[in-house]
Order: structure tokens, then C-alpha cells, then sequence
């Protein structure tokens, strides 16, 4: 058995002559929250698509617990709660029909709405017309029938957006919640990196339909090497003198020096050697990358 | 058998408050209505023709059953088509329908079914209120002639000859409300399809059976009588309606290929 929910083995996919997703192999653990990180446009709704078989991929490149999901999709997608792009509802139907609808559909005891809709915070709302719902309370709803099924797998297709920071806090502590006491292993794709740091456990960085990073978001900090700012004067010799002293610059502007971080004391000691040549430093700082930009470095540079 | 049922049921649950839905009541109560309206309040019109039982129930089943045939049927199976689609159309529901641990055969075949069923109970609805409102017409008005004839047979056959000639224009218009998320496509070709069916039929054109439209209207032309019955008394599946059937055969099965390679962008 697998210890992959999703697993795609080199997946490639096109519409006509437009390559969307090109040689993608995913590897999300189960009980892990994976961040499916991209720009707009880079792939991942099409990618989320591809795992519901609303899109056919190839045979053989994607796999839901195991198994090919062409050849399994109704045992796959039993597995599978999911929120793709906009949340569909029946805006004709209130949010409770809306619910008991997908009941019907899945045979599910017409007992779990009443519980699904106090879980997302819609159970005053439950008998209003779904159509007349504010953006979160559709996502809200949208989440809602994801989960009805109480399904192994939880795809969702940036469950945030449109949401106010009350409504964003709630999904995000919700998401922990399903994945830590519910065992829930949950794909979100965002193209808010913040947003994701604060609830993955593993990201996979998607742009222009290829995969860039992928591991634990322990792994992606240590992309970001912390570094050592000085601010100094006679800029050119600085850095000569530095180089000379064994040190490796990062980067050089007109004012700034930067390099590797490798303890406080080390810093200190660089600060000494500099003050004892004749430089002036005028401040001397510790600089993490921060992770926004080092996502906009990983997108840019592909 | 049974996510067919299950998708079936969800169909109702889900369009049972849609004018889809109530039209297929509404329309034979309101135009079965009309027709009694006028039958009991131009009553001394009629009654001057002196027509015996059976020509009585011809005029007043007629004159639901021609509008019917002609105009309103093709129109009614139209919407119908639009209308089980659209509401994924509408609320961008196809990806979560298709996203379910279901058969898409099911899926498919359980809209196609909810159409044909509701189109069963606007038709049985007819044959039924004419068949009531008719008996009605007859206390309200005791010098009618309706009790000196049983209209039962002609009643069923006469609608379900109208049901099984419309399938062919189900089959059509729900293959073009699948394709086309919005209403003026479909009701565009289909309301061309009509109008074609309508002059084919007029003009007695020999092929006009081969048009899909024209098909409910030619159902109820009854030709041939065979000397000594009863000219009420036809046969139901005459060659219109085989030809209905084949088109609603095979476009069924054709709308299957269509929904199975339909990508959800």
C-alpha cells in the first residue's frame, strides 16, 4: 500500500497545443496538509481537475491511494471531498437542501447536514436561498459538502478567496483540525504563500505547470539561508578586505554589504575585524529571506 | 441499476422547485382548462352542431391535442431539455456532479429519464383532465353529449402517440442543451426545427417524417381508417413513431459519447 493519498508519476497535460501541466510528479503524504503554491494560471486548478478525473490524464500517471485513478475513479473519487475553483451550488436550493441533495447522491444519513452546517458556521443560514449567500458563506458551504462524505482526501482550490480574516482564520483552523484529530490528509492550492506557511506541513511549488519545490515547509526555510547585512563605508575595499579574510559575499551594493550567517558570535567578530581596519560600520544586521520573496525568486528564475 | 435511482431521485430533489417541474403540472391544468372554460361558456354554440358523443369528444380532445401536437409539444420537450441541463449549466454544478463517486452513465442517463418522466406526467395529465374535465362538462351541461361515448382509447392513444413521437426531439435538444450552456442556442435550432416540421407537415412533404420536429404533428394525423371501425381507434406505432424511437435511440446513446469526453475547463 501506498503511503501516498496522491501520487503523480511524471504527469503531462495539455488543452490542444497548450501544455498546462508538464512533467508534474506530486508526492503528497497521507495525514499531511500539502501547500499547492502558485501564481495565477500556473497549473494548479487544471492539476486539481486532473485528480477528480474531470479531466483524463494518461493512463498510469496518477494515483490516489495507490491506485490508478482512470481505472479506479469511482473507488478514487469515494476517497475525494473536494472545492473546485468557485464553490457549485444550486442557488435555487438553501444551503440545507444543498446539503441534503449531495446526501441523497452519496447515501448518506440526512442526519450528517444538520452537523455539517454547525461545523462551517452556517446553521442560522441553513434555510436561506444558497443563490442569496455572501462569497464566504458559499465557500463556507462549498467546504461543507466536501466534507459530508467524510472523505480520507480533501482537495481544495484556494478555500480562502473572498473570504474576510475571520472567515480565513476559521478555514485555517478548521483545515488543522480535520488533519490532526481527523486524520485528514488535505490539498489546498494558494497563491498566497503567507496563507499556506501557516497551515501546511508540506508545499509543492507549481509555476507554468512544472513543479520547482517540493518537500516539508521545514525544507523550504532552509532555502531561505539567513544572511548578515553591514552597512559600511569604503565599500569596495570592504569587501576586498573581507574576501581576503576568508568571508563569501552574498551581495554588494552601494552601501550594503551581505553575507552567509553562520552564528552571532561570528557576526561580532566580523564587526571587530572591520571596526579594527578602519571601516565605519554603521549597522550590522541579521536578514532572513523572507519566504515571500524567495516564492517570487523559485517563480521568477523558471 | 441503482445510481440511477439515486441520481433520479437527486434530479427531482433538486428541480422540484423550478418552473421546469411545475410547468409539467401547470401546463395541462391551465390549458385543459381553457378549452373547458370555452366548451361551458360558448356551451349553446356547440350545442347547435348537434354532434353526437363521439364528434363532441373529437372537437374538445382536439382542441387541446392540436395546439399540443403542433406548437406547444415541441416547445414543451425543448425546455425541458434546457432546463434539466441548465441548472448545472447555471450553477456551474458540472465538475461537482461529474466530481461524485458515480457513474457517468448514471449521471446521464438519470437526467434523460427525469426529462422523459416529466414529459409522461404532462401527457398523463392531459389524457386524464380531458378525460375528467370532459365528464365534468357533461353534469355542468346535461344536454351534452359526452356520456354516449367512452373516449378511453383514444385518449391513450392519441398521448401516447404524442409521448413516444416527441422522444426523437428530446434526445436532439438534450444532446444541444449539453453542448450549449445557454437557452438562445438550443430553443434557437429547435424553434428553426419547429417551424421546418410545421411546413414539412403542411406541405405533405414525403419525407417529412425524417424531421424530428415534425414528428408529433404528423402522430396525429390520422390517416388511415380501415373501413367499419372505429376512426378513433388507430394504431399507436405507426412509422413516425418508429422513427422518433430510432432518433431517441440513438441519440441517446450519442449524448452518452458526448457527456464521457465533455471536459469540465
Amino acid at each position: 500500500m501506498s503511503n501516498y493519498a496522491i501520487e503523480t508519476v511524471g504527469l503531462n497535460f495539455s488543452f490542444g497545443n497548450q501544455t498546462i501541466v508538464k512533467d508534474l510528479s506530486l508526492q503528497v503524504s497521507k495525514g499531511s496538509i500539502y501547500g499547492f503554491l502558485g501564481p495565477n494560471g500556473a497549473g494548479k486548478t487544471t492539476t486539481i481537475k486532473i485528480l477528480l478525473n474531470l479531466l483524463k490524464s494518461p493512463a498510469d500517471q496518477v494515483f490516489i491511494f495507490g491506485k490508478e485513478i482512470n481505472s479506479n475513479r469511482i473507488a478514487a473519487l469515494k476517497k475525494i471531498g473536494a472545492l473546485v475553483e468557485q464553490p457549485a451550488i444550486y442557488g435555487h436550493l438553501s444551503g440545507k437542501e444543498n446539503l441534503i441533495n449531495r446526501c441523497l447522491l452519496l447515501r448518506i444519513p440526512k442526519s450528517k447536514v444538520a452537523k455539517m452546517l454547525a461545523l462551517v458556521g452556517l446553521t442560522d443560514a441553513g434555510d436561506k436561498k444558497a443563490g442569496k449567500y455572501s462569497l464566504g458563506m458559499k465557500q463556507r458551504l462549498g467546504i461543507a459538502l466536501a466534507l459530508v462524505s467524510d472523505p480520507e482526501l480533501l482537495l481544495l482550490d484556494e478555500p480562502t478567496n473572498g473570504l474576510d480574516p475571520n472567515g480565513i482564520i476559521e478555514i485555517r483552523n478548521l483545515m488543522i483540525e480535520l488533519a490532526t484529530k481527523h486524520n485528514k490528509t488535505i490539498l489546498v492550492s494558494s497563491h498566497l504563500l503567507a496563507e499556506i506557511e501557516r497551515t501546511a506541513t508540506h508545499v509543492g511549488i507549481i509555476n507554468k505547470g512544472q513543479l520547482l519545490f517540493q518537500g516539508t515547509i521545514d525544507e523550504l526555510h532552509l532555502l531561505s539561508k539567513p544572511m548578515v547585512e553591514i552597512e559600511v563605508d569604503q565599500i569596495e575595499n570592504a569587501s576586498a578586505f573581507l574576501v581576503t579574510a576568508g568571508y563569501e559575499i552574498a551581495s554588494k551594493t552601494d552601501s550594503k554589504i551581505t553575507v552567509p550567517f553562520s552564528s552571532s558570535a561570528d557576526s561580532g567578530k566580523l564587526n571587530t575585524l572591520l571596526i579594527q581596519n578602519g571601516f565605519t560600520v554603521s549597522s550590522l544586521s541579521k536578514q532572513r529571506k523572507d519566504l515571500e520573496n524567495l516564492f517570487l525568486d523559485i517563480t521568477k528564475n523558471n | 441499476m441503482r445510481s440511477i435511482y439515486i441520481s433520479l431521485v437527486s434530479e427531482f430533489y433538486k428541480s422540484r422547485k423550478t418552473l421546469a417541474f411545475w410547468a409539467a403540472i401547470l401546463l395541462p391544468v391551465v390549458i385543459c382548462s381553457l378549452v373547458s372554460f370555452g366548451f361551458y361558456s360558448g356551451a349553446d354554440k356547440i350545442l347547435k352542431l348537434n354532434a353526437p358523443g363521439m364528434m363532441l369528444w373529437i372537437k374538445y380532445a382536439g382542441a387541446t391535442l392540436n395546439v399540443m401536437g403542433i406548437l406547444v409539444m415541441p416547445f414543451y420537450v425543448m425546455f425541458m431539455a434546457f432546463s434539466v441541463n441548465n441548472i448545472e449549466h447555471k450553477n456551474d454544478t458540472w465538475k461537482s456532479l461529474f466530481a461524485q463517486p458515480l457513474n457517468k452513465f448514471s449521471i446521464y442517463t438519470a437526467k434523460y429519464l427525469f426529462a422523459v418522466t416529466l414529459i409522461f406526467i404532462c401527457l398523463f395529465l392531459f389524457a386524464t383532465l380531458t378525460y375528467g374535465f370532459g365528464h365534468l362538462l357533461q353534469v355542468l351541461v346535461p344536454k351534452y353529449t359526452f356520456s354516449q361515448y367512452n373516449p378511453s382509447n383514444f385518449l391513450i392513444n392519441s398521448y401516447s402517440k404524442l409521448f413516444l413521437s416527441s422522444l426523437g426531439i428530446l434526445s436532439l435538444q438534450f444532446i444541444f442543451s449539453l453542448i450549449w450552456g445557454d437557452f438562445l442556442k438550443p430553443i434557437g435550432i429547435g424553434f428553426v426545427g419547429t417551424i421546418m416540421g410545421i411546413v414539412a407537415g403542411m406541405v405533405n412533404w414525403t419525407y417529412a417524417y425524417l424531421i424530428p420536429y415534425s414528428l408529433p404533428a404528423l402522430a396525429l394525423q390520422i390517416t388511415q381508417v380501415k373501413k367499419g371501425k372505429d376512426p378513433l381507434d388507430f394504431e399507436i406505432f405507426a412509422r413516425e413513431i418508429w422513427v422518433s424511437l430510432i432518433y431517441a435511440g440513438v441519440l441517446f446513446i450519442a449524448g452518452y459519447f458526448i457527456v464521457t469526453r465533455k471536459s469540465i475547463k
